[in-house]
């Protein structure tokens, strides 16, 4: 105001005020409050309500967190150390029972010798998914490498590996990520080796076994090639040669080259496998192995021939009928009748089957909700260019389908990888009940009760968020300017 | 101890339906070229089966599965340990999944016969009793009417319990439970007045608390549990192996053979029964398919009867059980060792 110029006229200011920050109550923290907290009488008590509960919640679990104990041999130990610290009246977690017992729940009871093969199977899982998961960035690709790779190493260091094995494995991780970061396309057939190379790491044996399935494939699509050539019946001959040379020539030939290069690992039995080794391997196939047979569901359900439909929507809609632990309990109990006494037919992959089965009549039902929103020009503009079912629904169909339908996908994957502890029923170590019953089976750590859940939830909690952060960072990715 | 009368009719049917075809033959040749004895064990119950940190498991019933093997094999470290629930330890056993079972089952009239299982012998008399804290001045389960009680569902102590109940006019409201954990949770967070299970695992349960004093295990056993390891019908020779290994045990506790002085006694004992049994006189290893130092082989394993339940379950460790009815019968216990003659 004094610097207004009486000599100019007189009604107008040259000069602007200084600006005033907004009045308390529109901004800021308090505005943010009342606008979401305190806007009306309904509100208030609701939040007065939660803010209660929080209150609560904290304040039962925060005395026993904080009271935690970390070392102790057992939970007798834990008790003494909380009430010589804290009081005779004071209640502390003994996430002793974790620090001792750790390896168990994420291992089960794989041999401690070899505690790299898992480790070493799952940090290959991620190189094998970056050029697949993360094609479109090259950055993100990066991070997800060199994270995999250190953390790889790291954990197999920390666990007491062999200098000459954890030499091999970061020489061979290292060698794949230069391979994704030059050659992406290429590394994308060296993605389709992992199947084999995880199943070989994680089981063991000789590794002409897995060599000679891969094999079959090879021989089946060099049969397929030939025979299209000449027309008729091409996939059949295919098949047919593939199913010929599993069954007749791979089991002699694996023989054979094992006895010249034997090159083997130890193997471990499935019964070894448990906590997170098993409730992963489980997931990871189930995931992966639902995913196209849904795909495949989905579109058979919408097809316009009555068998083909009949089949897919008998199988979706018993399986989706039936809950999870009856499969289980019948790949686990009933199975063994059935076939001849002395086959051996593993129990893991017995439970893969069922719950990829299980996920897959889920995954079609999403996707099929996928295919009913695209609009029916999308249909009509494919026939028009002139394309053929296969490439319309390779090209124009399912890319759009399956992008409206990852949220549900991926939290179809969500929840089957949480079904995976449902194992316990038919007596396999799932992290979650069996491993921590049988933890707290040996006296030290009796009644130990809610470490463990603790400890396990953690885990899950942080691979099913990263699984729903990733599918909301592939969202925004596809997000296209239709929206 | 866990027995789920579900399941056990469920196996009922399927073996029935099946004519109980799968897997009935010559055991101990099979178990002989596998080279390793499947033992079908607990999940994990204090004291009777749990591995430890490096997966290596013990415990009393473990203990038994060790000395067949050691009998059969020649080395008592040639086990694999199939963990089983209480679902599916009898079809895995019927199936041939598991050479013998060895966790904690009751012999009852049903599994002998309808399920079509051969109880090999008892090595543990429980029986069903409850346990209360002391703050509610309960001292005999005649006072518990209309009691809340924590109860493993699916299981026989829970028909045990119903039974007891009704035959003393009495009402109470269960509170249904999964597992032994889940019960002491519930028990001790007071959502039940009193926890009730095998004597055995009640007293595991009370040595583990924080205050075992302030809890008592009241007089009264209401059920006759014995527990016993058991083998597939149709195969009586693996069946004769199993139980005189067993009856080997007690047999040997009785007559002062132990895992110390076994070597000596082996060679300079003067009691007849003692040269039979540890095959100094008699072969009587050959007749069941072994041979004669069998017997030796079994009580070196892990000790006579007395000394597996003394490094296992019995006053001496943690769980601190009496011997009780499993004393021998010299003792006024139960165990008694047929013949070796």
């Amino acid at each position: 105001m004094s610097e207004t110029h009486a000599q100019t006229v007189a009604y107008v200011r040259d000069s602007m005020l200084p600006p005033q920050p907004p009045p308390m109550r529109s901004s800021g923290a308090v505005l943010w409050l009342r606008a979401n907290l305190f806007s009306g009488p309904v509100n208030i008590l609701l939040t007065l309500i939660g803010l209660g509960i929080l209150w609560l919640i904290f304040d039962t679990l925060w005395p026993w967190l904080s009271h935690s104990v970390w070392n102790a041999g057992s939970i007798r130990e834990c008790r003494q150390i909380v009430s010589e610290t804290y009081g005779p009246e004071a209640n502390g977690a003994c996430f002793a029972v974790i620090r001792a017992r750790w390896h168990q729940f994420v291992l089960g009871f794989y041999p401690q010798e070899f505690y790299w093969r898992p480790i070493l199977a799952f940090g290959l899982l991620f190189l094998a998914l970056a050029p697949l998961l993360f094609g479109a960035s090259v950055r993100a690709r990066r991070i997800v490498l060199a994270i995999a790779t250190v953390l790889t190493v790291l954990s197999a260091a920390m666990l007491d590996t062999g200098l000459a094995v954890l030499a091999g494995m970061t020489a061979l991780m290292l060698a794949w990520s230069a391979l994704i970061d030059a050659r992406p396309g290429r590394a994308l057939l060296a993605s389709l080796l992992y199947p084999f190379a995880g199943v070989w790491l994680l089981w063991g044996g000789s590794l002409w076994g897995p060599v000679m399935v891969l094999a079959g494939f090879g021989v089946g699509l060099a049969v397929w090639r030939v025979a299209a050539r000449f027309g008729m019946l091409a996939v059949a001959a295919g098949a047919a040669a593939a199913a010929l040379w599993w069954w007749l020539v791979s089991a002699p030939l694996a023989g054979l080259l094992a006895g010249a290069v034997p090159l083997r690992l130890v193997p471990v039995t499935s019964d070894q496998f448990g906590g997170f080794v098993l409730s992963i391997t489980i997931g990871i196939a189930g995931i992966a192995l639902s995913l196209p047979i849904g795909i495949v569901l989905a579109l058979a359900r919408r097809s316009d021939m009555p068998v083909v439909k009949m089949l897919a929507v008998m199988f979706i809609e018993f399986i989706r009928g039936v809950p999870l632990i009856a499969l289980l309990f019948v790949a686990s109990l009933l199975l063994n009748y059935f076939l001849p006494p002395g086959t051996s037919f593993d129990i893991v992959l017995r439970v893969i089957i069922m719950v990829t089965l299980f996920s897959a009549a889920y995954v079609a039902e999403v996707i099929r909700g996928g295919l009913a929103a695209l609009p029916r020009g999308q249909y009509e503009a494919a026939d028009a260019l002139g394309l053929d079912y296969w490439k319309a629904q390779r090209l124009i169909i399912l890319p759009q389908a399956l992008k409206i339908s990852i949220p549900g996908i991926v939290s179809t994957f969500i929840g089957m990888f949480k079904d995976t502890t449902l194992v316990v029923f038919v007596g396999l170590f799932d992290p979650l009940k069996a491993m921590s019953d049988t933890v707290r089976a040996s006296f030290e750590w009796k009644g130990a009760y809610w470490e463990p859940y603790f400890f396990v939830g953690a885990i899950f909690f942080v691979l099913c968020f990263g699984m729903s952060r990733y599918s909301m960072h592939l969202e925004r990715r596809l997000k296209r300017g239709n929206r | 101890m866990k027995k789920s009368v579900l399941f056990g009719s469920v196996a009922a049917v399927v073996l029935a339906a099946s004519g109980a075809m799968a897997a009935e033959g010559d055991t101990l040749n099979e178990v002989k070229t596998r080279g390793v004895l499947n033992c079908g064990v607990n999940t994990g119950l204090v004291g009777f089966a749990a591995p430890d940190a490096n997966g290596n498991w013990s415990g009393f019933d473990v203990a038994f599965c060790k000395a067949l093997a050691a009998a059969v094999l020649g080395d008592g470290e040639k086990v694999k340990y199939v963990p089983l629930t209480g679902q599916t330890r009898f079809t895995a056993l019927s199936s041939g999944e598991v050479d013998i079972l060895a966790r904690n089952s009751t012999w009852t009239f049903q599994r002998d016969t309808d399920l079509k299982l051969d109880f090999i012998g008892v090595n543990y008399y429980d029986g069903q009793g409850f346990m209360v804290r002391k703050d509610q001045r309960v001292t005999s389960a005649k006072e518990l009417n209309g009691a809340s009680i924590c109860i493993q569902t699916g299981t026989t102590t829970e028909l045990n319990l119903a039974d007891y109940f009704k035959a003393n006019n009495m009402e109470y409201r269960p509170v249904n439970i999964d597992s032994n954990a889940e019960g002491e949770q519930q028990y001790l967070a007071r959502a039940c007045d009193a926890y009730t299970t095998d004597v055995s695992g009640l007293a595991a349960t009370r040595a583990a608390f924080a205050d075992p004093e302030n809890h008592i295990i009241l007089p009264e056993i209401v059920s006759k549990e014995p527990l016993g390891p058991a083998v597939r019908h149709g195969d009586n020779n693996w069946g004769d192996i199993a139980r005189w290994t067993l009856y080997a045990l007690v047999a040997a506790e009785e007559y002062g053979v132990t895992s110390a002085n076994i070597d000596e006694l082996a060679k300079s004992s003067g009691n007849p029964e003692v040269q039979r049994l540890l095959g100094a006189t008699d072969e009587l290893g050959t007749m069941i398919g072994l041979d004669a130092a069998w017997a030796v082989r079994a009580i070196k394993a892990g000790g006579n009867y007395g000394e597996i339940f003394a490094k296992t379950i019995g006053e001496e460790t943690p769980i601190g059980l009496a011997r009780g009815l499993n004393a021998q019968w010299t003792q006024g216990g139960l165990l008694y060792a047929m013949p070796f003659r």
